[in-house]
């Protein structure tokens, strides 16, 4: 039960603008990996072509599930959710005037997802029971971190095998933001979801990681194993964390 | 959840006034009633794509009046049993559904509104250039003058009626409660996201627009029968596509019993004014209580009695 993604030398861009430069990063089965970086270096990009929204200009990214491999640039989207990857976007894409439960149907809406619903919908619950409290409430009247519970929950309604994570900290106060990232962290360790997880909070987000890929102007600057690893790095520091740090 | 399937309901109301149509003798109640109904049928279809999805129709005497002159023609070709017609009708008009749909759901908001708003008026352009049913002359319809087992040819009117309300609130009911209205639900809070979650928006727009119109022009088919001299302006009249909007905002436009409450009492109230006052009020009445709704319960009267039920829950609760 393989599920991994593995990108090699990608370059990828909009028209004539060049985003990404030679990527190559590797996401293994069952581990969580962190894609580090400030605004407009390539990370939503990166994540784009696994999702196959965006076609690399050269380099190549191959998705494996159970061992099959799969192209996402020569897929559909639609296709790629269906193999078992879920990207629960940055911003949270929730519907506010729904309620919680009605969001959660509706992140099994294709035809696949749809037929071990109530399952994925009782799962969803055991692992946020917060969201059962609340399943008739409308989305938009939670919490920040509430509605980014939510958006989690909705990816794994389609029973994910490869989860992808595009800034869950966003806007949210810093107690909420050490409370999602340690739920993602538990998802993984309960279910062995492979996860990406593209984020800004740096702290947070290497703690609960095996790697993490730090990614400046298109190119991967630095790699590091561990959270002291990354945080000790010079070029991290001066670029991400500002000159003066604590020790 | 609840032991008896709520569907039970619309089909036990429905067999009540089935029963009332027997027993009642006056036929002005038939008359009036038929009208009603025929409200019930507008307003529960527009909802499925205005009331579920967002799409603002302004064009239901479009659809409603296809369904009129659908009848007209058969009526002159061979006049056929008026289930044909009303079957004729309601394909024509989920065609012209089809094509409208796919014209102009990429727009959104005011400019949908005017785009089904134009195809009422260009219809009724054509209708009134339209020699074979007449054309601003307007057709006369010859009717029965009673159908086997019924008391009266109004009488079965008002009975196929009942029967097209009743098929026309169990669809929205079943649209509603389906994995299409929950599609539509997500296409009305947030496009976007409705797309990025799978749901095949344009496909669930069209199908809701087909229903939609169908219905509409299934409402239209007896037209003619019941007021008996059809012309393009009673048919193509904008007090359909007003009515029908403002039936479901009245009503509440969430919930398929919605339209049904916003067309008992609107189309109740305007029998009654016809009858009492003049008809000429009618419009007027649908403004001054759209207004008050708008901004004193924007989402109508089953949201009332929503906001009153969570009140009292949170009073229990805590």
């Amino acid at each position: 039960m393989a599920n991994s993604i593995t990108i090699e030398n990608l370059n990828a861009g909009y028209g004539a603008v060049r985003v990404l430069n030679g990527v190559s990063m590797r996401i293994g089965s069952g581990e969580t990996v962190a894609l580090l970086g400030t605004n407009g270096n390539g990370k939503s990009t990166i994540i784009k072509c696994i999702m196959g929204a965006v076609t690399p200009t050269a380099g190549r990214v191959t998705i494996e599930i159970d061992g099959h491999q799969y192209d996402p640039s020569a897929m559909k989207t639609k296709d790629i959710v269906n193999l078992g990857v879920v990207l629960v976007p940055e911003g949270r894409r929730l519907f506010p005037k729904l309620t919680v439960e009605e969001n959660l149907l509706l992140g099994a809406y294709r035809r696949t997802a749809r037929r071990t619903i109530t399952r994925s919908l009782e799962y969803c619950y055991a692992t946020f029971p917060r969201l059962r409290e609340r399943r008739r409430q409308l989305s938009g009247s939670m919490s920040g971190g509430e509605q980014q519970m939510l958006a989690l929950a909705r990816g794994l309604m389609t029973a994910p095998k490869i989860l992808i994570v595009d800034e869950p900290s966003v806007g949210l106060a810093p107690i909420m933001v050490r409370e999602v990232i340690r739920k993602i962290g538990e998802l993984k360790k309960e279910q062995q979801l492979t996860v990406l997880m593209a984020e800004q909070n740096f702290n947070q987000a290497t703690k609960i990681c095996e790697r993490g890929y730090f990614i400046v102007h298109g190119q991967i600057a630095f790699v590091g194993n561990s959270h002291e690893e990354l945080s000790n790095n010079e070029l991290v520091r001066k670029i991400y964390l500002g000159a003066p740090v604590k020790n | 959840m609840r032991r008896i399937p709520s569907w039970i309901w619309p089909v036990l109301v429905a067999l009540f006034i089935l029963a009332l149509s027997r027993v009642v003798k006056n036929e002005y109640y038939m008359f009036a009633g038929y009208v009603v109904l025929q409200y019930i049928v507008l307003a529960s279809a527009w909802n499925i794509l205005g009331g579920y999805s967002g799409y603002v129709n302004f064009g239901s005497a479009a659809f409603f009046g296809i369904g009129a002159y659908g009848a007209v023609v058969l009526d002159k070709l061979w006049q056929p049993p008026l289930v044909v017609a009303i079957v004729f009708g309601g394909i024509v008009a989920s065609l012209v559904g089809l094509v409208t749909a796919y014209l102009t759901l990429r727009l959104r908001g005011v400019f949908f509104a005017i785009a089904t708003l134009a195809l009422a008026i260009v219809l009724q352009t054509l209708v009134m250039n339209w020699d074979f049913v007449g054309g601003p002359l307007g057709y006369y319809s010859v009717r029965p003058d009673s159908i086997a087992g019924f008391p009266s040819y109004v009488n079965y009117l008002f009975v196929i009626m009942l029967g097209l309300a009743l098929i026309a609130v169990l669809v929205a009911r079943a649209i509603e409660l389906s994995f299409i209205g929950r599609g539509l639900a997500a296409i009305r809070d947030n496009e976007l996201a409705a797309e990025c979650c799978g749901v095949p928006t344009l496909r669930l727009k069209v199908f809701a627009t087909m229903v939609s119109g169908g219905l509409m022009g299934m409402a239209g088919a007896p037209f003619p029968y019941y007021i008996t001299y059809l012309d393009p302006n009673s048919a193509f009249s904008l007090a359909y596509g007003i009515n029908s909007i403002a039936m479901p905002l009245i009503g509440g436009m969430t919930h398929w019993i919605g339209p049904v409450i916003g067309a008992v009492l609107l189309a109740v109230i305007q029998q009654v004014a016809t009858v009492t006052i003049s008809s000429e009020l009618n419009l007027m009445i649908v403004g001054v209580l759209l207004i008050s709704f708008i901004t004193l319960a924007p989402n109508g009267i089953v949201g009332l009695f929503e906001r009153y039920r969570q009140k009292r829950q949170r009073r229990l609760s805590t």
